[in-house]
């Protein structure tokens, strides 16, 4: 227990060494690439804001359910089966068929190889449930056909959400999936999150639709309002001439005439020659653009524009239409997102919490190190070296690892800090007993090392177990004080059995002879 | 030596006094969960004018219609708390800015906010539940494997009784949780358990050594043997966390608090209860010899 090789001490100065240098690489800049890490500082400490999106499915699940229903009916009616009182009921369809289909019916909606119901080998599950009761049958998405159609819309909404957010600008945005309808934002640095909210509250569903007087209109008509509440809500039909699909580009411009801010913006060739269609037969009538169901503006078309692009008014601000512009240029969510959880710190006050967490590691340090060398004397000092470098080992694995260091997880080294001294002192006070009936120093010393070792073991794997659940339970913030705390456990071991133990024997083989050594 | 083993009937009763009170608060009294676990919005702010207090703000804000709204100084006098419950209104931290803007003037920094939804309230708290749930069955089940079913039992009690009486003290004050006490709930059954499984150690080891004292003397002189290591891992340990509780500002005080207690709490146990389970179920020798030959 007592013998070290040169060898032994040789790598333990080296690692030590290595540690103190990777963790200095917070404080002074390195040339070296492998030496220039730096620990990331968490939300609570840079300042920024996490916002936890959750995707509303429903109105999903409704359109589909809708589109259903015409897919349905063609598809039945190509086989000769009329489909009878199809109705829509929220996210189900109902409908009947005549006696003798329903075994036909039945059997294409479960058929393997089915068109209209798509089946999920993987899962041994088809898209969509069907159930029959008396004589109406009830068509409903499987549990299967559901997480298939939130994964997919939360990959689409994941894709506008990083689209809307490079085109802020923010430094280093994490933007990622959680579950099947969930999308976490972190952004660091950012002081007013207000702007950004508002930007990903908005689905930007944009939509160029006739005004019609008539509800007869043959693909239906809906009243809606205005956004800016100015004009009387209008009867506008539900026939899409073009949406924000057939956007190429938008930009905030001042209209050099009326001394406006619009947004002007440009078709693609589809978009352009159905644009052209419309202007040219709809002349004197009024062209509605509509965002996310309310009605910026409404405009009489005057001329056709054949060229594809045209401009947005509705009384903008420079601010409203550069808002505009990129939700536009950047593209509708499929469906409608909600801030379900939002932390925002600003700068100052993750400054604010950095200095306390210093201060408060220096003083919890200083305390334990005058403590512990008043009451060990030599031993102490010994005890409070390992300290140190323990200290360093731990900032410099986290520094290696670019971990994310929290408040918290701040918290968690300067427990470390009182708590590492446990295993020295198990080791010392079991010396200190067994040299009560062994006058040999060194017999002493190695029975004290290793008749402490199994209290020492299970001292740490408690507060482990405590640190892996809280690591893998525990959100942001206290992810870092397990991570501190789980890796402080590491390195308190490492630096209690090589660096603390090298000392002690060195210290140890010198006063072999001594009474009283401890 | 010092004669813990004189005390263990009244020290018995002392805890589960405790343990009953901490039951008793715990139903009725209940817990002061934060917007983490309840849902709701907090917001911290720092005036740049010193004349604004908690009531002028209080007033301000209780003309929003925010419904509860509780506001109270955040560490000093120019920094403010408030919090409120959940809002369905999308843009209420705006509102609220623009409101306090034109009542006091452009003197309010928005340093932190907080806004949690009713799910992600829910979810956190049975996840926060699940934590613990997990941790102490991971705890049993180590120490199962570690020792003898007395000595398991023992520290389960302990265990258990350290837990109930620090939420039962936060109960008690009305101090707040939230996630940052899950963390130090979790902790302290860590550290609970480490310093009853040292005395235990001692306990077993003396088992074998002396096969003529009986436990009630043997706990003692266990007790006693382990003595300075508990005292001083528990001083450093509590000088560290004063320091976070004091300098470490203020999101980190209910932590540093409730790690302070259970501190003193698991030191406490791990003497009083964690023992005197191995006494009432008449350890003896054969306890650990039948298990070292069943090895």
């Amino acid at each position: 227990m007592l013998y070290f090789s040169k060898f032994r001490i040789i790598s333990v100065t080296l690692v030590s060494l290595f540690f103190i240098l990777i963790a200095s690489s917070n404080l002074f800049k390195f040339e070296n690439n492998f030496l220039n890490k730096k620990i990331n500082l968490g939300l609570d400490l840079q300042g920024g804001s996490y916002l936890l999106l959750e995707i509303d499915n429903n109105p999903v699940i409704e359109q589909k359910i809708q589109n259903l229903s015409i897919t349905i009916r063609n598809y039945f009616k190509d086989k000769n089966i009329r489909i009878k009182n199809l109705k829509i009921l929220g996210q189900k369809l109902s409908f009947s068929v005549d006696e003798k289909f329903k075994q036909t019916v039945l059997d294409t909606f479960n058929d393997e190889e089915s068109e209209l119901n798509p089946y999920y080998p993987r899962f041994k599950s088809h898209q969509l449930d069907i159930s029959e009761e008396n004589n109406i049958f009830f068509v409903n998405y499987s549990t299967q056909g559901i997480v298939k159609l939130k994964t997919s819309s939360q990959d689409q909404a994941l894709e506008i959400v990083r689209r809307r957010i490079d085109e802020i600008g923010t430094n280093e945005p994490n933007i990622l999936k959680r579950g099947n309808d969930r999308i976490l934002v972190e952004l660091p640095g950012l002081d007013d999150p207000m702007r950004i909210k508002s930007l990903l509250g908005k689905t930007a569903n944009l939509t160029f639709r006739f005004v019609t007087n008539n509800d007869q209109d043959s693909f239906g008509a809906e009243k809606l309002s205005y956004e800016d509440e100015s004009e009387e809500a209008a009867l506008v039909s539900k026939r899409i001439i073009l949406s924000g699909d057939n956007l190429l580009d938008a930009q905030p411009r001042m209209d050099s005439e009326t001394n406006e801010t619009v947004v002007t913006f440009t078709l693609d060739r589809v978009g352009a020659k159905r644009f052209g269609k419309a202007t040219s037969t709809g002349i004197g009538k009024q062209l509605a653009i509509v965002l996310d169901n309310k009605i910026i503006s409404a405009p009489v078309i005057r001329d056709t524009i054949a060229s594809g692009s045209g401009q947005i008014s509705g009384g903008f601000t420079f601010q409203s239409a550069t808002d505009l512009a990129l939700l536009l240029r950047s593209g509708a969510l499929p469906a409608p997102l909600n801030i379900i959880e939002e932390r925002t710190v600003g700068p100052d006050l993750g400054q604010d919490s950095i200095n306390a967490g210093m201060i408060a590691l220096a003083i919890g340090f200083v305390l334990v190190i005058v403590f512990i060398l008043v009451k060990y004397k030599i031993f102490g000092l010994i005890t409070n070296i390992t300290l140190i470098v323990n200290l360093f080992l731990l900032i410099g694995i986290l520094t290696i690892f670019e971990a994310t260091l929290t408040l918290p997880g701040i918290a968690g080294i300067i427990l470390t800090v009182g708590m590492a001294v446990d295993a020295n002192v198990l080791i010392f006070e079991r010396i200190k007993e067994e040299l009560k009936n062994e006058k040999n120093n060194l017999i002493a010393f190695d029975s004290g090392y290793t008749k402490s070792r199994t209290a020492i073991l299970d001292a740490n794997i408690t507060t482990l177990l405590a640190a892996i659940i809280l690591f893998f339970m525990g959100s942001g913030p206290i992810k870092g004080f397990s991570l501190t705390l789980g890796i402080g456990i590491f390195t308190t071991l490492f630096s209690v059995y090589f660096i603390a133990r090298l000392l002690t024997v060195l210290y140890v083989y010198r006063n072999k002879e001594k009474e009283g050594l401890i | 030596m010092i004669a813990f083993n004189k005390y263990y009937n009244q020290f018995n009763i002392f805890s589960i006094s405790l343990v009953v009170i901490s039951l008793f608060l715990l139903t009725f009294k209940g817990l002061n969960f934060g917007i983490d676990f309840k849902g709701g919005t907090l917001i911290e702010l720092r005036s740049t004018d010193s004349i604004i207090n908690v009531s002028s703000l209080r007033d301000n804000l209780n003309s929003m219609n925010l419904g509860d709204v509780s506001v109270k100084n955040f560490g000093n006098e120019t920094d403010f708390l408030i919090k409120f419950e959940i809002n369905n209104n999308k843009n209420i931290i705006g509102e609220i800015k623009a409101n306090l803007d034109k009542s006091f003037g452009n003197t309010f920094d928005f340093r932190r906010v907080e806004n949690v939804g009713p799910k992600v309230s829910a979810e956190l708290l049975k996840s926060g539940v699940i934590a613990i749930a997990v941790a102490l069955t991971l705890m049993l089940i180590y120490i199962w494997i570690r020792f003898e079913w007395q000595f398991s039992l023992g520290a389960i009690l302990a265990l258990f009784h350290d837990v109930l009486v620090t939420l039962g003290l936060f109960s008690l004050l009305g101090l707040e949780i939230n996630l940052s006490i899950i963390a130090a709930v979790l902790t302290i059954v860590g550290y609970s358990m480490n310093d009853t499984v040292v005395i235990f150690d001692r306990v077993r080891e003396n088992l074998r050594k002396y096969s003529d004292i009986k436990i009630y003397d043997l706990t003692n002189i266990s007790i006693n043997e382990t003595l300075s290591r508990t005292l001083i891992t528990s001083i450093t340990t509590l000088l560290a966390l004063l320091s976070i509780f004091f300098f470490g500002g203020e999101i980190l005080k209910g932590f540093s608090l409730a790690m302070i207690f259970g501190i003193i709490f698991g030191t406490y146990s791990s003497i009083y209860i964690a023992n005197t389970v191995l006494v009432r179920l008449r350890v003896s020798q054969k306890t650990v010899l039948r298990d070292d030959e069943s090895n």
